[in-house]
């Protein structure tokens, strides 16, 4: 089915801009692996050299995070919504 | 007229906070909650300039501040307890001055300092809130975990371009930010708002938002933001809500923790000295001018995004913005030296270290402190942003 996966303002430099994809997923590990595959760079900023999603990558079905749900394996239904939640930092350290 | 005698407010303050007192969620007792209040605000700036001000509005007895920068003319778009007569102050000063002028019954505690590990357990353990409006990954462990070793609240906001987050971090009652992010991405990886920009009014409404939090929790009233994490999109005008859990594994608030004194957070967060990073080849402002009126033939490439490039631009500088660089790197000649450049000399660093992973085999040369050294040291007339 069709979900939408919505994709935080630092990461739509690599997604075109856009702030929604539409996916085919029955899973949260599907919809990402859909979406990396439409935008390969953003692989990389996703998931880590074992393949494992990224400590600072929170992954949402719903308002519920993966981690507390089934993980990548978390089912979508019908009207579920994924929100990819990286830690963001406007601030700047020094300057 | 008489009024109680235990009422514990001045003639002053009671018509000061009127429309307080006459709400029955704060009342008098909401309004001496407030009085009795010492709030710590770390920065002054975006996100601590309407969280500074509405708190002293309010009424909160004490307010400390940290800081250590001074005021800059890009800084007006946003931080709003300045004004344009403060360019150059200490920004404790004037965020002092304002923060008194708004309500002089408040307390101001100033601190002109950095937060550091040596001294942010003897600061903070003095409060009983504290607010991070420093939105940085080395401050905002600091804070957390610091909070979390004292048993403190700690209101946390966060914005980038349009984008802001907010929420309550209190270890002893849910999440704290290390439950939600046990470690920062590295240095690089997530850009800053001096890079990537940010709408004026974004930290208004998010420090806005940290400023009702902090009330509700001096109040001990409504529901704040513990274990709920909001999203806000200000392009959009969405606001979102997701679910914070407490992790059992949290390194400072879980079951087995294994943090339990501060640590040294920029090299936590890849900052410090014993970064690995690669030392890069680097040139002068004033050498690159020098190498061109010689007629050295030189590429000059620009990483900065196409708009940052319509405000200003080296002369002959060809535009690939850092997040194209590896797909246009067949338009660098790998023949001939290429310097590259962003606003500060950042941004160049990061374009550099992808070309040389992604196999590009030229030269390629960092222009130090980028297109603001350009305008400093050669060429005034290119105007600074």
């Amino acid at each position: 089915m069709s979900v939408p996966v919505y994709i935080p303002t630092a990461l739509r430099q690599f997604t075109g801009g856009k702030s929604e994809i539409n996916v085919e997923a029955k899973t949260a590990g599907e919809a990402i692996e859909q979406l990396t595959t439409q935008f390969s760079v953003l692989r990389k900023h996703l998931y880590n050299d074992q393949n494992a999603l990224r400590s600072f990558v929170n992954v949402y079905v719903n308002d519920e995070d993966i981690r507390h749900q089934s993980g990548l394996q978390t089912l979508l239904v019908a009207g579920s919504t994924v929100t990819i939640v990286p830690s963001i930092a406007g601030g700047v350290v020094d300057e | 007229m008489n009024k109680p005698a235990s009422l514990g407010l001045t003639d002053e303050e009671i018509s000061r906070y009127s429309r307080h007192l006459i709400l029955p969620e704060v009342g008098v007792e909401g309004q001496l909650k407030l009085k009795k209040a010492r709030v710590l605000l770390i920065g002054t700036g975006g996100l601590g300039a309407p969280l500074g001000m509405y708190l002293a509005a309010a009424g909160v007895g004490t307010l400390g501040l940290v800081d250590f920068d001074n005021v800059d003319a890009s800084n007006l778009q946003r931080q709003i307890i300045h004004g344009t007569k403060d360019v150059g102050r200490p920004k404790i000063s004037s965020a002092k001055d304002r923060l008194l002028d708004i309500n002089p019954n408040v307390n101001i505690e100033t601190y002109e300092t950095r937060l550091t590990s040596q001294n942010a357990l003897e600061i903070i353990k003095k409060y009983d809130i504290v607010v991070d409006g420093t939105d940085n990954f080395p401050t905002r462990y600091l804070v957390n975990d610091a909070c979390v070793l004292l048993g403190k609240p700690n209101v946390y906001g966060s914005i980038f371009r349009f984008e802001g987050q907010a929420s309550v971090f209190w270890a002893e009652k849910g999440a704290c930010y290390r439950c939600l992010y046990p470690e920062p991405p590295p240095p690089g990886l997530v850009p800053s708002c001096a890079e990537g920009g940010v709408l004026g009014v974004l930290p208004g409404i998010i420090g806005t938002i940290q400023a009702n939090e902090t009330i509700k929790l001096i109040l001990g009233g409504g529901e704040p933001l513990i274990n709920r994490l909001l999203l806000f999109d200000a392009w959009k005008m969405r606001f979102r809500e997701l679910k914070l859990h407490k992790n059992p594994q949290c390194p400072i608030c879980g079951e087995n923790k294994s943090i339990h004194q501060l640590i040294d957070y920029e090299v936590f967060c890849g900052l410090g000295p014993s970064s690995s990073e690669v030392k890069l080849e680097e040139i002068t402002a004033p050498e690159l001018k020098r190498q061109i009126d010689l007629g050295k033939n030189i590429q000059i490439i620009d990483v900065r995004d196409s708009n940052e490039y319509a405000i200003a631009r080296i002369p002959n500088s060809k535009l690939i913005p850092l997040n194209q660089i590896v797909e246009r790197s067949k338009e660098i000649d790998p023949n001939l030296t290429a310097v590259l450049h962003c606003k500060g000399g950042i941004r160049s660093a990061k374009a550099i270290n992808a070309l040389k992973e992604n196999g590009f085999t030229g030269t390629l040369i960092n222009l130090r402190g980028g297109i603001l050294a350009w305008s400093n040291e050669v060429d005034p007339s290119v105007p600074k942003y």
